[in-house]
C-alpha cells in the first residue's frame, strides 16, 4: 500500500520519448533522480543513487570480465588455427561462466609462512583500482558516474594503484618466482606510467580540459587522431604500447612470465583470489582501451567530418554507446593481436623501450603539439 | 651475537637459489635446475637430472636385440626411428648382414622425416619458451602432417619402432612415396611463415642475438653435437663424415654457421629442416624395388665383442656401444646420448645472462629429458 502511494507520488513523465534514451542518457538519470527525490529526502536520495549506481557497475564489471575472458579466448583461438571455446551453449558463450563457478568453488589454499594478512589483502587492491577507475569513464551521452574536472589525471592515478596489489602480492606469498614477478612488474609499471602519462598530456594540450566530458565534446567535429596531425597519432601508437605494458600484457607480460616464473606474481594464490586477478587484468585492459578511445577516437562521439552536416546526421543515429563500444573493442582486439603475434621482452629491453625510446620521443611529442595549437595549425 | 644490520650495495647483492623445475614450463619434462641469482643476473646453473631414470641400459642387458629396439623409442622420443636405426645398424655391422637398397632408402627417408618433425616440435616449444604461443600450435599443426604419414606407414605416430635388425617391421604403404611428396610441397610453402611469425621479429632477433655465445673449442671440448654443435662452427654431422644408411648417395649441405649464440643454432635448425627435404626430394622416388626385410636367424646372438655404431640424431651424436659375450642378449649397452651432453653446457653458456635468457638457452640447446636419464 504504502509503496504504491510512494510510486504514483513519485514517478513523473519521463521528458522526451523514451527511444530518444539511447541518444542521451541525462534525461533518464534526470527522471530517476526526480523520482526519488519525491519519494525521500535529499539525503537517501544520494544514498541511494550511489547504490544503483554501485550495483550497476559491479554488474557490468563482472559481465565486460567474462566478456574479455570469452574474446581474448575466441580471439587467440582465431589467431592460432583452432576452435577456442565451442561446447557450453552456442559459441561456447558460457565457458566463461563455468570456468567462472569452478573458480569459485575452489579451495582456497592457505600458503604456510606467508603474510596472511597482505597475502588476502592484495587481490582486493588491484580490483579495487580497476573498479574505481570505471567511475570516471563516459560509456555515453549523460552515462557517466562522475564527472570529474581532472578525469584523466583521476584515471591515470587510480589505475597505476594496482601495482601496490602486484607488488604486495609477490612479497607476502613467500616464493622467489613470485617475488621477482612483483618486483619486475613494479619497475615496469613505474616507468610505463610516464609514458601513458605523457601522450594523454599531448591530448591534453590539444583539447584544453583534463576533464573528460569535455574532452569528448571538443572532438564533435573531427576526433583527435585526425584532428592533431602527427603528434596526436604518435601519442596513440605510444599509449598503445605503455598502456598493453602497464596492464602487464602482451609481449610486456613479464610480471608473469610463464615460461620463466610459472605464473609470477599469482603463483601461489587459487581459487577466487586468483580470478580476482585474473579479473581485474581483463578489467585494467578494458579501462586502457576505452581511455585510448575516448581520448584518441572520440569516446561516444560518432565519425563527424568537418562541417558535412548530412553524412554528420546520419553517423548520428547510430546510438553514442554503440560507437563508444565499437572503438574500446576495436582497441582491445590491436592489444589482443600482437600479444598472441609477438614473443616477450627481457627486462632489460623493457626498461630500455621505455627510457631510451618512448620517453624521448613523447617529450619531444609533446612539444610539437604544444607548438601546434600555439600556433592553430590543428583541423 | 650482535650483528649489525648492513644495507647491500648493488656489488654485494645477496646470492639466492631457485629451483627451476622439476615441475616448470620450461624445462620441457622433469629436469632440475638449480639456478644460482643475483637478482636476476644467473650466477651458475647446476642440472639435476635423474627424476625420470627408466634404467634403459640396463634392462637391455636382460632382453634380446629385437626388443631392445622398442626401448630406444622411448629414450629420445622425437627422434624414435633414428635411435631404432642405430640399434639396428650396429647388430647388422656385428653379424655382417648384407642390407639392400630398398630398406636403407627407406630408413634414411624416415630418419630425415623424423628430423622434420622433431624441429618443427623444437620450433614450437622454443617459440612458447621466448612467450610466442602462437608458434606453439603453428609447429604442431604441421608435424602432425609427418605424424600421419608415420602412423600409415607403421601404426606407431610418435613411437615407431619402424625399424628391427636385419630390415623393416612392414613394408611401405602404397601412398607413402605420394603423402610425402605431398608434404613436402606444402612445408616448403608453410617454412617461410615461420620465419615471418619468428625468424624476423625485432624482438626475437634482441632476445636471441648474442645470448649464450658457445664457441667452437667450447663445443668441442663439451661434445656438443648436432645443430647446437654446427651453429658453432663444429663440424659433427655424422651423416657426412660417416655416412650410413643411404646417406652417401645423396647430397646435402652440412649446415655450418660461426656465430654460436641462441640464435644462429635457431637459424641452423630452421635450415636443416630445408636440408631435410632437400634429401626426401632426392630418395623419394628413387626408392628401388626388392624386399623390405632379410632373412634373419630367429635367435639373434652377436659374436663376442665389442661394437659401436653412431648415428646423426635431431639432437645430435647418438652412439650405442655393444659389449657381446655371445649370448641372445648384450653383456652391456651404453648409449652416448646427445642431450646428455648438451645439457653439461648450459651452466657454461648462460652465467652471466639474466633469468629470461636461461630460459631462451636451455630452449635452444632442444633438450629430451628421458634421454639424459635414459
Amino acid at each position: 500500500m504504502l509503496l504504491d502511494i510512494v510510486i504514483n507520488k513519485s514517478v513523473t513523465a519521463l521528458s522526451v520519448p523514451w527511444w530518444k534514451v539511447v541518444y542521451d542518457f541525462s534525461a533518464l538519470t534526470e527522471w530517476i533522480d526526480k523520482s526519488l527525490h519525491n519519494a525521500m529526502s535529499p539525503f537517501w536520495t544520494t544514498i541511494m543513487e550511489l547504490l544503483i549506481i554501485g550495483v550497476l557497475i559491479l554488474l557490468f564489471y563482472a559481465l565486460v570480465g567474462l566478456f574479455l575472458v570469452y574474446a581474448e579466448r575466441k580471439v587467440c583461438a582465431f589467431m592460432q588455427n583452432r576452435l577456442g571455446p565451442n561446447r557450453v551453449g552456442p559459441f561456447g558463450i558460457f565457458q566463461t561462466i563455468a570456468d567462472l563457478f569452478k573458480l569459485l568453488f575452489k579451495e582456497l589454499v592457505p600458503i604456510k609462512n606467508a603474510d596472511g594478512f597482505l597475502f588476502n589483502l592484495a587481490p582486493f587492491i588491484v580490483i579495487i583500482a580497476s573498479f574505481m577507475a570505471i567511475a570516471a569513464i563516459p560509456f555515453a551521452k549523460g552515462l557517466q558516474a562522475v564527472d570529474l574536472n581532472i578525469g584523466v589525471l583521476y584515471v591515470i592515478a587510480v589505475s597505476a594503484m594496482g601495482v601496490i596489489g602486484v607488488l604486495l602480492a609477490g612479497w607476502s606469498s613467500n616464493n622467489k618466482y613470485s617475488l621477482i614477478g612483483a618486483m619486475r612488474s613494479g619497475a615496469q609499471i613505474v616507468s610505463y606510467e610516464l609514458s601513458v602519462g605523457l601522450a594523454l598530456i599531448t591530448i591534453v594540450i590539444l583539447a584544453g580540459s583534463m576533464q573528460l566530458s569535455v574532452i569528448v565534446e571538443a572532438q564533435r567535429d573531427g576526433w583527435f587522431i585526425f584532428k592533431g596531425h602527427i603528434p596526436a597519432f604518435l601519442a596513440f601508437i605510444i599509449f598503445l604500447i605503455s598502456s598493453t605494458a602497464e596492464t602487464n600484457r602482451g609481449p610486456f607480460d613479464l610480471a608473469e612470465a610463464e615460461s620463466e616464473l610459472t605464473a609470477g606474481y599469482h603463483t601461489e594464490y587459487s581459487g577466487i583470489k586468483f580470478a580476482f586477478f585474473f579479473l581485474a587484468e581483463y578489467i585494467n585492459m578494458f579501462i586502457v582501451a576505452s581511455i585510448a578511445a575516448t581520448v584518441f577516437l572520440g569516446g561516444w562521439m560518432p565519425f563527424h567530418v568537418g562541417h558535412w552536416e548530412g553524412f554528420n546526421h546520419i553517423m548520428d543515429f547510430i546510438p553514442p554507446f554503440i560507437w563508444y563500444i565499437g572503438k574500446t573493442f576495436f582497441v582491445i582486439f590491436i592489444m589482443m593481436w600482437f600479444k598472441w603475434t609477438f614473443p616477450r621482452l627481457r627486462i632489460d629491453q623493457l626498461l630500455t623501450l621505455e627510457w631510451k625510446y618512448l620517453l624521448p620521443i613523447n617529450l619531444v611529442n609533446v612539444l610539437i603539439m604544444a607548438f601546434i595549437v600555439l600556433m592553430g595549425w590543428h583541423f | 651475537m650482535e650483528e649489525k644490520e648492513k644495507i647491500a650495495t648493488p656489488d654485494e647483492l645477496q646470492e639466492y637459489f631457485i629451483n627451476m623445475g622439476p615441475q616448470h614450463p620450461s624445462t620441457h619434462g622433469v629436469l632440475r635446475l638449480l639456478v644460482s641469482l643475483k637478482g636476476e643476473m644467473v650466477q651458475s646453473v647446476q642440472p639435476h637430472v635423474g627424476y625420470i631414470h627408466s634404467g634403459i641400459e640396463k634392462m637391455c642387458e636382460s632382453i634380446t636385440y629385437p626388443q631392445i629396439i622398442h626401448l630406444t623409442d622411448r629414450m629420445d622420443y622425437l627422434s624414435a626411428h633414428i635411435n631404432n636405426e642405430a640399434v639396428c645398424l650396429n647388430v647388422e655391422k656385428a653379424l655382417e648382414v648384407d642390407i639392400p637398397d630398398r630398406i636403407k632408402v627407406i630408413r634414411t627417408i624416415m630418419s630425415e622425416l623424423t628430423r622434420i618433425q622433431s624441429h618443427q616440435l623444437w620450433w614450437a616449444s622454443f617459440g612458447m619458451d621466448l612467450g610466442g604461443l602462437t608458434c606453439f600450435f603453428y609447429g604442431l599443426r604441421d608435424r602432425e602432417k609427418v605424424l600421419d604419414i608415420f602412423e600409415e606407414t607403421c601404426g606407431g605416430r610418435m613411437i615407431v619402432s619402424y625399424s628391427c635388425p636385419g630390415g623393416l617391421m612392414y613394408d611401405i604403404h602404397p601412398n607413402f612415396q605420394k603423402r610425402v611428396k605431398d608434404f613436402i610441397k606444402y612445408f616448403r610453402k608453410i617454412l617461410p611463415e615461420y620465419d615471418q611469425l619468428l625468424s624476423g621479429n625485432v624482438i626475437f632477433h634482441e632476445r636471441s642475438k648474442g645470448i649464450g655465445k658457445l664457441t667452437k673449442e667450447d663445443a668441442i671440448s663439451f661434445g656438443i653435437t648436432g645443430p647446437s654443435g654446427r651453429a658453432s662452427g663444429f663440424s659433427c654431422d655424422v651423416r657426412k663424415h660417416e655416412p650410413y644408411s643411404a646417406y652417401d648417395r645423396v647430397h646435402f649441405n652440412e649446415v655450418l654457421l660461426t656465430e654460436g649464440d641462441t640464435f644462429s643454432r635457431y637459424i641452423a635448425r630452421i635450415e636443416e629442416m630445408r636440408e631435410s627435404m632437400n634429401i626426401i626430394e632426392q630418395l623419394i622416388d628413387n626408392i628401388p624395388e626388392g624386399p623390405f626385410t632379410v632373412k634373419m636367424k630367429p635367435v639373434i646372438k652377436l659374436p663376442e665383442g665389442e661394437y659401436y655404431q653412431r648415428v646423426e640424431t635431431a639432437r645430435g651424436e647418438l652412439g650405442v656401444f655393444v659389449i657381446s659375450d655371445g649370448n641372445k642378449n648384450p653383456y652391456r649397452v651404453k648409449f652416448r646420448s646427445p642431450n646428455f651432453c648438451n645439457l653439461s653446457v648450459l651452466d657454461h653458456i648462460s652465467r652471466g645472462f639474466k633469468i629470461a635468457d636461461l630460459v631462451a638457452i636451455g630452449g635452444s640447446l632442444d633438450l629430451i629429458i628421458p634421454d639424459i636419464d635414459r
